[in-house]
């Protein structure tokens, strides 16, 4: 009787605890969504920055013309006179999540602009990441951990800065597709099904879809499939879990027009293939050993182990060949400025000269994960009480991220998720001891007997079940070599294992109690630092990563004043000018211009061809003459020139000034950089003798000056970040330069941006 | 007063319904503004101001220091070209500077100045606008003294006889100019890297320019066939210059020289009376179809046509000749055909785009001497191949695609095999 009353009890409180994780996990969603709305509240809905303008223009594209011709999409409207072949060019999984999303609601009669589809993409998969974490964590340390990893991921600021509304980047869904990839793998893992096998192909298949950053999954696995059989934790779980997982996976890669042959023929992928064979050589291994009689088994055993180093060998030496006939070693740019963090810089300056390939600064891991930074130890050490076959992951997870974000400060959104789900754990399993030691005390100052105070720690009921799960799990494994497939044994000798590890574990858990005032604090102090977490998350969703950084905004005595200026000067560019002209600008304003202005552009944001990019950086690094040829010989109308001198904007072109002479010079050597350097100080021209150097704080060398080839055509409002030049054509040839000594020597000295000393 | 305000503005806004302007349908300019330093040239050169106005110019005389005068009213040009025979002014009056004569060339109209021994600062600024350098000694001119003109012996042998033309039927006409023509005035020299300015009339290798009047001190900057008496200036807008260092070369006075001829000859170029094409018509299509599409494929079969017509001073003939390419051009030409010709006008070649996407040009880049420049290019976009566009089944694939079915063949007896035999 006491026991069915018992019993009716827990399923209630089960019951209980489901729909309130449910609600939980409700709120969670929401709270992911609405904090990322700042910067719809602050300024407008509108697409930021400058790759979501591409991404954007491509999903007008898609909605409008259809899928085929998006597949096909050649675009001679980027990359004069080259063309970019964007079907074949671009992640298309974010463009179709979009194009898929405002395709349905406008289907259901929600008619939604594109715009506003893409804008709120983030935000929605966002509250999509934090259930995925939650599945993730719960699959590792159970459903507390989960909701706490969740929450912890539905406003980290590293993952805000990708994902606030309007920041419609790959980043936005590729995000979601990581940790979800990695959820399914560790269910296959824990659950042996094929079922979820399949459902990891096709979510990773998703993820190559969406983000160049797949290599990290295709290289995660690999690494702790191995890191498994290493430690001797090889069983038909992980084989189910792997390679279903490497033989869909890549031939789902494969349809990808992007990545294509690559996904077989680059580096970045051997690795899988490599532990692929080697989970194959263990499998083999293992079934023999059953099948055989240990006598059998050793000379089977150097047999098998000698063939196999044989084939491993050859396989390796091909591999080597292979990759050492390639220039690059088979190593993308990227990838190897991952492996040596001065790789970029020495040899690739297109790479190096954008700031988010940078390391990183220690500030700013403070910046983007706050106080999980100070968790993540804790989590580390809770993932190995007890070490299973998903925490060990997770921790191969966050030992890998750490590196890669000390590399790229890019690299820092794969960081975040795996510091989210590690400091969840260790909050986690804090609150649970603290908890329960406070339980503990108070039962006991009330006076109720040990054996009550016993049953009362069942209200921990379900982290206890999944350690017990975890177990259970533990001892299958160590269990399976030695004998064979019989499964009643099994369940029996599990059923028996889990009840001895359940005692042992609540014997365990009574000896771990700690005293009610250490708790008492430890609990307040959690929470303040909680507190502190959810403030500067709020604070750097609002303040720090909401600006679309399209409208810059200043605050002077007279209030907030809102630069328009970039708009203005494409919508200045649209109206005024023929549609087939050509525009030149350093690559930043490449996808902007096509996607705002609507006009051709030299070189864009997609930095797929260095040589066309360091002629426009030489062009802008030229005298002017000789910039007015190569620009002519584009065909170019229009050069559009950003100079944040007036008004302290200091990302202008005066500021990558120095990065134009760098990759102009890494194709073309007549241009060098000593020559644009005098001491320390860089010389600059500007025209209304307000040049200054924002980033440096130097003032520019050259001022008040005309121009003779170029001629200046919008001179906006009275802030000026852009100028916009015309190219006049020259109908005369002038006679006798000596008349004018002083305009000969001018012409020599001058350049459009810089001089040389 | 008031009445007669009207009148003027009536008379000035209705002076562009009658007369007929250049146009690019019909090149040749008609209204012509000349300014003259005294009106006393109007009667010496007459033989030449004839010539024009038996040939339809309307010739506005007006006085270089008129304070009147202006090309431009609400920016539109009431002229077609100008000519300057004003070598003394120190200053134009009305709104005529430097800068406006360089506006209207640069807005395409034509312009011919002539200097003088006496040539004041301003028309050498001119000149200079346009790629002459004159002599800088104020006093200097030409002088010959083997080619010099026996009828007007005078010692100083500045009025010089030269032959030594251009070779250029299509800017002196196809007609030789017999007689040598007589040039009295100051000479010029061009820079050699302009590419624009032609030398028309050059002197010969025996002529030096100096100051008559005082001894020769120390060797004459400009001697030889590098002094230009005669230079014409073709812009890149197909503006025409003439420019030359005598006024006088234009009066009536030298009756038994080439001078008419000459004269006449090349201001029918200057005027666009002569050496003007316009290219219509342009047209590309894939072969086998007649419609213009928006962009090729890689590897399409194409065919391009022009038609090249001349203006002859009334109307548009045909323009035959055999060297006219088209380029197929992205950054560098692709593709390099020389175009054939019906005789009528009618250029065309076929060709087969490159197996090279992007952004191309068709090309057409025609500079002959004499002739105005043509200039065309038209963009074209060439994609690749569309993803159902390459061939569904490849020959070399079949050992592939045998492997493929017979492992999963072998396969699935494989497991019929293992689930179901004892």
């Amino acid at each position: 009787m006491a026991a069915a009353a018992k019993a009716g009890e827990a399923t209630l409180r089960h019951a209980f605890g489901n729909v309130l994780s449910f609600f939980i996990l409700l709120l969670i969603g929401v709270l992911a969504f609405s904090i990322r709305l700042f910067s719809v509240i602050k300024y407008e809905s509108v697409i930021h920055e400058f790759d979501p303008y591409f991404n954007y223009r491509v999903t007008q594209f898609l909605t409008k013309n259809g899928i085929y011709d998006f597949w096909n999409w050649f675009d001679d409207r980027t990359w004069y006179p080259l063309g970019r072949v964007i079907g074949g060019t671009v992640y298309p999984g974010l463009t179709l999540t979009a194009g898929t999303i405002w395709w349905l609601l406008n289907s259901l009669n929600i008619p939604l602009s594109v715009e506003t589809v893409c804008v709120f993409t983030a935000p929605i998969f966002s509250a999509f990441a934090s259930w995925a974490t939650y599945l993730l964590t719960k699959e590792v340390k159970g459903a507390g951990a989960g909701l706490t990893a969740a929450a912890l991921l539905a406003m980290v600021p590293s993952y805000i800065s990708r994902s606030v509304a309007g920041s419609y980047d790959n980043e936005a869904v590729a995000i979601f597709a990581l940790i979800i990839t990695f959820y399914l793998y560790i269910k296959t893992l824990n659950t042996g099904s094929l079922f979820y096998a399949t459902l990891n192909a096709i979510a990773y298949f998703y993820m190559v879809c969406s983000w160049g950053g797949y290599t990290f999954i295709i290289n995660l696995i690999p690494m702790h499939v191995l890191l498994c059989i290493v430690t001797g934790r090889y069983s038909s779980r992980l084989y189910i879990a792997y390679a279903p997982l490497v033989v869909l996976g890549t031939l789902l890669a494969a349809l990808v027009p992007v990545v294509g042959f690559n996904a077989v023929m680059t580096s970045e992928h051997f690795a899988s293939f490599l532990v692929f064979i080697i989970l194959h050589v263990v499998a083999l291994v293992y079934y023999i050993k059953g099948i055989l009689s240990p006598k059998m088994f050793k000379v089977a055993v150097t047999l098998v182990v000698s063939v196999g180093l044989v084939v491993c060998c050859a396989v390796i030496a091909i591999l080597v060949a292979l990759v050492a006939s390639s220039p690059t070693k088979g190593w993308s740019g990227r990838s190897l400025s991952l492996l040596d963090p001065t790789y970029a810089s020495k040899y690739i300056p297109i790479i190096a000269s954008v700031s988010e390939h940078q390391p990183p600064t220690w500030p700013s891991y403070f910046m983007d994960i706050n106080v999980l930074a100070f968790l993540v130890p804790a989590g580390i050490i809770a993932c190995f009480l007890p070490l299973s076959d998903a925490s060990s992951f997770v921790v191969l997870y966050i030992v890998t991220s750490v590196y890669f974000s000390g590399v790229m400060v890019r690299l820092m959104l794969v960081f975040a998720p795996a510091a989210c789900i590690m400091s969840g754990i260790a909050l986690s399993q804090a609150f649970d001891v603290f908890t329960r030691s406070i339980k503990f005390q108070l039962l006991r100052i009330l006076g109720f007997s040990e054996a009550d105070a016993g049953d009362g720690s069942s209200a921990n009921v379900v982290p206890e079940n999944d350690a017990v799960k975890v177990d259970k799990s533990e001892e299958t494994i160590k269990e399976r070599p030695s004998r064979k497939n019989k499964k009643k044994e099994k369940e029996q000798m599990e059923k028996a294992q889990a009840e001895k590890t359940s005692a042992k574990s609540k014997t365990e858990k009574r000896l771990l109690v700690l005293p009610m005032e250490l708790s008492v604090i430890g609990l307040l102090l959690l929470v303040f630092m909680g507190a502190f977490y959810v403030v500067h998350c709020v604070w750097a969703a609002a303040e720090a990563y909401s600006a679309p950084s399209i409208v810059l905004t200043s605050y002077t005595h007279e209030g907030l004043h809102v630069f328009d200026d970039f708009r203005e000067a494409y919508a200045w560019l649209r109206h005024n000018t023929e549609v087939d002209d050509k525009v030149a600008s350093w690559w930043d304003y490449g996808y902007q211009t096509t996607a705002m202005a609507n006009r051709t552009v030299i070189v864009d944001n997609n930095t797929w061809n260095n040589t066309h990019i360091a002629t426009v950086g030489t062009a802008m690094s030229s005298p002017e003459k000789a910039a007015w040829e190569i620009f002519n010989s584009l065909d170019v109308k229009y050069v559009l020139v950003v100079f944040g001198g007036l008004v302290g904007y200091p990302s202008d072109d005066i500021n990558k000034f120095l990065w134009m002479v760098r990759i102009g010079g890494g194709v073309f050597p007549h241009i060098k950089e000593p020559d644009y350097l005098v001491g320390l100080l860089l010389l600059f021209v500007e025209t209304d003798g307000k040049g200054f150097d924002r980033v440096r704080r130097t003032e520019i060398g050259k001022k008040y000056f005309k121009l003779t080839h170029f001629e200046e055509t919008v001179y906006l409002e009275n802030f000026l970040p852009h100028y916009i030049y015309l190219l006049t054509v020259i109908t005369r040839q002038r006679g006798r330069e000596q008349a004018h000594p002083a305009q000969k020597e001018a012409d020599h000295e001058r350049r459009i941006l810089g001089s040389r000393k | 007063m008031a009445k007669l305000l009207l009148y003027l503005t009536l008379a000035t806004s209705l002076i562009p319904l009658f007369s007929v302007a250049f146009s690019p349908e019909n090149p040749t300019d008609r209204r012509v503004l000349v300014l003259v330093d005294d009106f006393a040239i109007k009667s010496s050169h007459s033989l030449y101001f004839g010539s024009l106005t038996s040939r339809g110019f309307q010739l506005e005389f007006k006085l270089a220091d008129d304070p009147n005068i202006g090309l431009q009213r609400y920016g539109q040009y009431l002229y077609d070209a100008l000519v300057l025979f004003c070598p003394s002014v120190e200053r134009f009056g009305g709104s005529i500077d430097v800068a406006s004569i360089v506006d209207f060339v640069d807005s395409g109209h034509d312009l011919i100045v002539a200097a003088d021994s006496n040539a004041s600062d301003l028309i050498r600024e001119v000149a200079t606008e346009c790629g002459v350098d004159f002599d800088e000694d104020p006093a200097a001119m030409v002088i010959d003294h083997i080619n010099y003109a026996v009828s007007n012996f005078d010692g100083d042998h500045t009025l010089i006889a030269s032959d030594d033309f251009i070779k250029a039927d299509v800017i002196l006409g196809s007609k030789k100019i017999e007689a040598p023509v007589l040039f009295q005035g100051i000479g010029h020299s061009l820079n050699p890297a302009n590419s624009l300015v032609l030398k028309v009339l050059s002197a010969s290798s025996s002529a030096y320019s100096a100051n008559p009047k005082s001894k020769l001190s120390n060797p004459p900057s400009l001697t030889g066939s590098a002094i230009s008496l005669v230079s014409v200036v073709q812009a890149r807008n197909n503006a025409r210059i003439l420019i030359t260092g005598s006024l006088s070369m234009f009066s009536n006075r030298h009756e038994k020289s080439g001078n008419e001829q000459f004269l006449t000859e090349i201001s029918k170029w200057v005027f666009h009376e002569r050496g003007h094409l316009k290219a219509v018509n342009v047209r590309h299509h894939k072969v086998g179809e007649s419609d213009e599409p928006a962009i090729y494929r890689i590897n399409d079969d194409l065919e391009y046509s022009v038609e090249i017509y001349e203006w002859s001073g009334t109307s548009w003939e045909p323009y035959v000749s055999d060297d006219v390419q088209v380029q197929f051009y992205m950054m560098s030409p692709y593709v390099l055909k020389t175009l054939s010709t019906d005789q009528k006008g009618h250029y065309s070649a076929e060709f087969k785009v490159p197996d090279v996407y992007g952004v191309f040009q068709f090309k057409v880049e025609y500079q002959r001497l004499g002739y105005t420049s043509l200039s065309l290019s038209k963009q074209i976009p060439v994609r690749p191949y569309r993803h159902n566009e390459y061939e569904r089944f490849l020959p070399a694939a079949y050992p592939y695609y045998g492997s493929a079915f017979s492992m999963m063949a072998g396969f699935f007896i494989f497991t019929i095999v293992h689930l179901y035999s004892k």
